[in-house]
């Protein structure tokens, strides 16, 4: 049983992380693609590992695991972060389409 | 003080990831989180004492499922937007007020915006605004676009670290 829960979690975790690629592919500019990639990463490779750690149920793997998930949680953010606003401060535009930019409105004062 | 947590707490992680217990893996570590908290012992935030109270980490429990729901939710949206053969998106950058005000508090919200639904922190200002990234502009109004975005974290935000 608790195999059937791990490997489900493996499976609708690559799911996530196929979906945020995709997504990662068909969105127009750095902003939205990085949208898709934290989430779905993030989200897809939290439950790859705690199915990871549920099939393996104790021991030195499951604490990997488990430290490793909570590590993604903190730095995937905080990396998505650094890369919005070096790609905004080395200039790549919006995507035509936008609607509003409060960014550019107000900081280049 | 603080060198003394951050080494109780290097050696702690030191301690899962290994999950042994012989002489020379506990030696080991000590030397490594005795390096490590001398070189990096300021990235502790300066407030970290104060976390060390039942009631904070109460709220700090029950913001995780509250957190993963939401993340849960942002997925499926990101999913739907990018399978979506049209693909329903209007994006564009909003500006947001917190009353949040320690370091912390502000980085967790920061945090907890950028994976929940259609919402990436690009920068923050130094008198609590934030920028976002918001794939589905509902609405371009400072206020407006709080509600719909911080609110419903802060409220436990300043639980957790205020």
């Amino acid at each position: 049983m608790t195999d059937f829960i791990g490997y489900t979690l493996v499976i609708i975790g690559i799911l996530f992380d196929i979906f945020g690629c995709i997504g990662l592919v068909r969105f127009p500019d750095v902003y939205n693609r990085l949208q898709a990639s934290t989430k779905c990463v993030t989200l897809g490779t939290i439950l790859l590992l705690v199915g990871v750690a549920i099939v393996s149920a104790s021991g030195p793997m499951a604490a990997k695991a488990i430290i490793c998930a909570v590590f993604i949680l903190l730095t995937s953010p905080t990396a998505a972060h650094a890369i919005a606003k070096g790609a905004y401060a080395s200039g790549v535009q919006l995507w035509k389409d936008s609607v509003v930019d409060k960014y550019a409105e107000e900081e280049r004062d | 003080m603080r060198r003394l947590i951050y080494f109780v707490l290097a050696f702690i992680i030191w301690m899962l990831l290994t999950w042994q217990t012989s002489v020379q893996v506990i030696i080991a570590g000590l030397i490594a989180s005795a390096i490590v908290s001398l070189l990096f012992h300021e990235i502790l935030p300066a407030e970290h004492l104060v976390f060390i109270s039942p009631v904070r980490m109460f709220w700090a429990l029950v913001y995780v499922p509250v957190f993963f729901y939401y993340m849960i939710k942002a997925n499926f949206d990101v999913v739907y937007r990018a399978l979506h053969p049209k693909m329903p998106i209007k994006p564009g950058i909003v500006k947001i007020k917190t009353n949040l005000k320690t370091q912390s508090g502000i980085t967790a919200l920061a945090n907890s915006i950028t994976l929940t639904p259609g919402t990436l922190t690009v920068d923050l200002t130094d008198d609590g605004f934030l920028y976002i990234h918001w794939i589905n502009v509902k609405s371009d109004d400072i206020e407006q676009a709080t509600e719909f975005i911080a609110q419903r974290f802060e409220w436990f935000l300043k639980k957790i670290f205020e």
